[in-house]
């Protein structure tokens, strides 16, 4: 059973899954290492001001004299891990969250459910950013933040596959034969919560990304002098002028987000070829 | 059921929609409480120093200005009694005072209000236009390099940061191509028009005011086209797959046998088929649009919701932020609650379930 899933099958190979997927991969790898191989101090303020995209520095200098290539590059691995960790995370906390509401159903349904309405009774950037802001701004309390508007499309998708298996003949028949609730969603329910949750969480990495990345634009993320991609951009509004400030940061965003949502959603094709139609795959 | 009056059984034919459509005004005025509980905690109950925050360092170290502020406030009674007291303000139009422009908040957001709606509101039309067309194309031509080039297009458009592409496309078209306007919603020598919807557009024709419609509508290119592009991409994909599941139906294929085909076949049978699922995205996609005014409109000085939040957030203006979500929250229920109706009215199967 264990070697099958080294096997890639040939169906899972298509154009769109494979660029993503090298895509996501190289700003994975840069994200890692990043430091150690960058030209200049990401932090160190004695270049040019200001100075356009050149043989010396690759995407040009910002404001305060420090290479925007040595920042884009070390800010993946701000941003990067941070998305990943976030989608964890919400991924953990929501299936079980969910699995818990479908499995035992009545009241404990009913208040993890309302709770999951009352977190979307709100667009999500604006109750992250609401949360970030009472919290105070700081990269962390910006995760915490996102993390708060993102588990509860687990818990949702969690708890209606939950719901549609409960009562099955074979998950009955393992009750019957004494298995706990507990052994009952692991033995017999988890397998088939993988694959939605899987595509789910491959294309909300993109969106922790711009989510993250848009609190720190606002001023509720990364602090300076952190190179984190969007308040890089945030930057780039005091000078207009100088355009590559803001450009190369919005790139690195749109090209990680664009790998992970290319991966994901051809993830979708393979584990969910019927309906696409589901609700959490597209978010606000 | 045989023997029941006949006045009761027309009751009970019609009572279904009434049900369906207090049950979801009854879920809506709930959540309308939850969403103010949500604002009242995160502004009342997070840890930092809202006090510190509202008065300013210096007053903030001096024990009697904290005493008098904490006692003007009510905030030294029970929570409960302090969340009455939230919520009767709220109802009297009192979301505090903004810490950044020394005015009652809600003076200030019923300023921003006209001008984030006016966006919001052709940036939907024009995503339903533009993803209705690319979202039928690519379930018409299902599979071929159409399909696979329109799916490309929307992911792209889910990937793209709002508030980049704002900056990005401002700079291109205004300072570098001069194409179009400047920031804000009117250039600096017109006046705005006098007000009756708030709208500059509609207000601008009301007054035929020619020239000051023309402009606003110019000024409002740049920042729809930047918020329609997520939004384009969503409804395309949704709507892709809602006419791919009607497109195998009997009754469109019942109307192909009667000879349609073309404009007639597509409006008349298909996208009428297909338009409640579109319509419930509708909704999911207005909240992205909110969401994404609050990190497009700063970049066009557009003063609006957007730019209030914006700023407010980044001068840590806490009332400011809370008003905007309460605000947010509350349009956001409304247009879901709208879009429920609609379904409900369009859809027997709903409220019969």
């Amino acid at each position: 059973m264990r070697k099958r899933w080294l096997k890639i099958p040939a169906a899972w190979i298509t154009p769109l899954g494979v660029i993503g997927a090298v895509i996501a991969v190289a700003w994975v790898g840069i994200a890692f290492t990043a430091r150690l191989w960058v030209p200049f101090d990401p932090l160190a303020q004695d270049l040019p001001r200001l100075q356009a995209p050149g043989i010396d520095t690759l995407m040009g200098t910002d404001a305060l004299g420090r290479d925007i290539f040595s920042r884009l590059m070390t800010g993946a691995g701000v941003t990067i891990p941070l998305a990943l960790m976030l989608v964890v995370m919400s991924l953990l906390v929501g299936t079980l969250i969910g699995a818990i509401a479908g499995y035992f159903g009545k009241w404990v349904d009913e208040l993890l459910m309302r709770l999951t309405d009352l977190v979307m009774a709100f667009p999500t950037v604006i109750l992250a950013m609401v949360v970030a802001a009472a919290l105070g701004p700081s990269l962390f309390n910006a995760v915490i933040a996102a993390f708060v508007v993102s588990w509860p499309q687990y818990a949702r998708m969690t708890r209606s596959i939950v719901l549609g298996l409960r009562t099955q003949n074979y998950v009955m028949a393992g009750r019957l034969m004494g298995f706990s609730p507990f052994k009952t969603l692991r033995v017999d329910i988890a397998p088939n919560v993988v694959g939605p949750i899987l595509v789910l969480a491959s294309l909300d990495v993109g969106t922790a990304i711009l989510l993250l990345s848009g609190l720190s634009f606002l001023g509720l993320g990364a602090q300076p002098p952190t190179p984190e991609w969007g308040s890089m951009i945030s930057a780039a509004i005091q000078n207009f002028d100088s355009w590559w400030i803001g450009l190369f940061p919005g790139l690195a965003i749109l090209t990680v987000v664009m790998a992970f949502n290319f991966v994901g959603d051809s993830l979708r094709d393979i584990f969910d070829p019927t309906s696409q139609v589901s609700r959490a795959g597209a978010r606000s | 059921m045989g023997n029941t009056p006949r006045a009761t059984r027309r009751y009970s034919a019609r009572s279904p929609l009434v049900g369906y459509l207090l049950r979801r005004l009854g879920t809506s005025v709930l959540l309308l409480f939850g969403v103010t509980i949500v604002t009242f905690a995160l502004a009342n109950l997070v840890p930092g120093d809202p006090i510190a925050a509202a008065l300013g360092e210096g007053a903030a170290s001096n024990p009697a200005t904290v005493e008098a502020y904490i006692k003007e406030r009510g905030l030294d009674q029970p929570l409960p009694v302090q969340y009455v007291n939230y919520i009767s303000g709220l109802f009297q139009g009192d979301m505090g005072i903004s810490l950044r422009t020394a005015q009652p908040v809600a003076s200030d957001l019923s300023k921003a209000v006209p001008a984030t709606v006016e966006i919001a509101l052709l940036a939907i039309v024009v995503s339903l236009g533009v993803g209705v067309a690319l979202g039928s194309l690519a379930a018409y031509r299902r599979g071929k390099i159409s399909d696979q080039l329109v799916r490309v297009f929307s992911l792209i458009g889910l990937s793209i940061p709002t508030f980049w592409m704002a900056l990005v496309s401002f700079n291109f078209f205004f300072l570098q191509l001069r194409i179009a306007p400047g920031s804000g919603r009117l250039s600096p020598a017109l006046a705005p028009p006098p007000t009756v919807t708030g709208f500059y557009t509609v207000d601008a024709l009301l007054a035929g005011q020619w020239v000051t419609f023309t402009d606003a509508l110019a000024h409002l290119m740049l920042p729809v086209f930047v918020l329609s592009l997520f939004t384009i991409g969503l409804l395309t994909r949704f709507v892709r797959t809602s006419v791919l599941e009607v497109l195998d139906a009997d009754y469109v294929r019942a109307g192909r046998a009667k000879g349609l085909s073309g404009p007639r076949l597509l409006f008349g049978y298909v996208l009428r088929g297909a338009s409640l699922p579109i319509l419930t995205i509708v909704g999911l996609a207005f909240g992205t649009l909110l969401s994404g005014t609050v990190l497009v409109e700063a970049v066009f000085a557009w003063p609006g919701l957007g730019s209030y939040a914006y700023n407010s957030a980044t001068s840590l203006d806490l009332p400011g932020v809370m008003g905007v979500g309460l605000v947010v929250g509350v349009v956001y229920l409304t247009i879901n609650f709208a879009v429920d109706l609609l379904y409900g009215v369009l859809d027997p199967r709903v409220r019969l379930a």
